[in-house]
């Protein structure tokens, strides 16, 4: 049922029978949202209870990485996932003539950079009282990893490519070692012990936060780094890398 | 009350718009943005079903920290989906059904 691009504000029969059951789904689930009793903060008193046995201050951290610390370990386990299937897929393409970076560019960069990765670590610190935590701070991380891949810094091509890897697995190695850690300790998977929850906290998220900020960075790359194999750029890497500018 | 209706149902709306395109559009990349606009609608209805108003002074900590990792593992997917539409288009000889030249899909995706 592909449209051509002439009639665009035509649609067919099918199309308007689909539209119609669209808007139905939509307004039985409105119906469903509208009918649902006022919030009832059953989960909220729950965790509000069991604060204090969690070592952090912010419920939300709390959830993430101590009630479902397990639902987190996966998750992030999908974001390395995503880095190794791109990294089969193709290469990163990086333009063999750099071009001169003008000096306002460059400048930008400069202060933008190394502030970006002030406030992420800012922010994985405040995770434990405040709002903020690995995957807030990874992704300014990232953001200023974004940066640097935009302004084509010719430092980038030749980033050394086993320490990029130790980065993108050093968050999931550390959130399985603590877990294996804690199973051992106290018999149960990311079952704390008694009072070092906080640090264990904070120490999963500072390697989630750069694995993750890594992972976003090299997602946007959109491949391996080309070095890795001494091969010349594929063509497919080279569309990749057109389609994204 | 009235604030969580009115995202819960803009989430809504948001869900059923990308739903709908994810059916009539064939293009992959008109798929992947709808499929982006539809977690987005999501996000906004478990964000707003975790308010809690006046009063309590709380959130409910177990949507938004779903939400959190939502977002981040959305973002993940989308990378993985466009480069395997790219990597589909490249190696497969006959062009995908949709395809138009190549000057013209950015414009279409904006529409």
């Amino acid at each position: 049922m592909s449209r051509t691009g002439k009639d665009h504000k035509q649609l067919d029969g099918f199309q308007r029978m689909l539209l119609l059951l669209v808007i139905c789904m939509v307004m039985l689930l409105g119906y469903i949202i509208w009918s649902t009793p006022g919030n009832k903060p059953v989960l909220t008193d729950a965790v509000a209870q069991m604060q204090e046995q969690s070592g952090v201050e912010s419920p939300v951290t709390a959830v993430l990485l101590n009630f479902r610390g397990y639902d987190t370990l996966l998750e992030v386990m999908v974001l390395l996932l995503a880095v190794i299937g791109t990294w089969s897929l193709t290469e990163a393409f990086f333009p063999e003539q750099v071009s001169e970076i003008s000096p306002v560019q460059m400048g930008v960069v400069r202060l933008l950079a190394p502030v970006m990765c002030l406030v992420a670590a800012y922010l994985v610190w405040q995770g434990s009282h405040l709002a903020g935590g690995a995957f807030q701070g990874g992704a300014i991380f990232g953001a200023a990893g974004v940066l640097m891949l935009v302004t084509e810094l010719p430092g980038l091509r030749t980033i050394p490519v086993p320490p990029l890897r130790l980065g993108l697995v050093l968050g999931p190695l550390l959130f399985t070692g603590i877990a294996l850690f804690c199973l051992f300790i106290t018999g149960d998977l990311l079952g704390y012990p008694e009072g070092a929850g906080g640090w264990l906290i904070l120490l999963i998220e500072t390697g989630c936060a750069v694995s993750i900020g890594l992972t976003l960075a090299s997602l946007f790359a959109g491949g391996r780094p080309d070095n890795e194999f001494q091969g010349k750029n594929s063509p497919v890497s080279r569309t990749v890398s057109g389609d994204r500018s | 009350m009235i604030t969580t209706l009115i995202y819960s149902l803009t989430g809504l709306i948001l869900f059923g718009m990308g739903f709908f395109t994810l059916i009539i559009h064939s293009h992959p990349l008109r798929k992947i943005l709808a499929v982006n606009v539809m977690s987005t609608g999501v996000f906004l209805i478990l964000v707003a079903t975790a308010y809690i108003p006046l009063g309590e002074g709380e959130i409910d900590p177990v949507p938004h920290a779903m939400v959190l990792t939502g977002i981040v593992v959305s973002v993940s997917v989308t990378a993985l989906a466009l480069i395997l539409a790219c990597r589909i288009q490249e190696t497969s000889n006959s062009s995908l059904p949709g395809k138009r030249q190549q000057g013209e899909v950015p414009e279409e995706s904006i529409r």
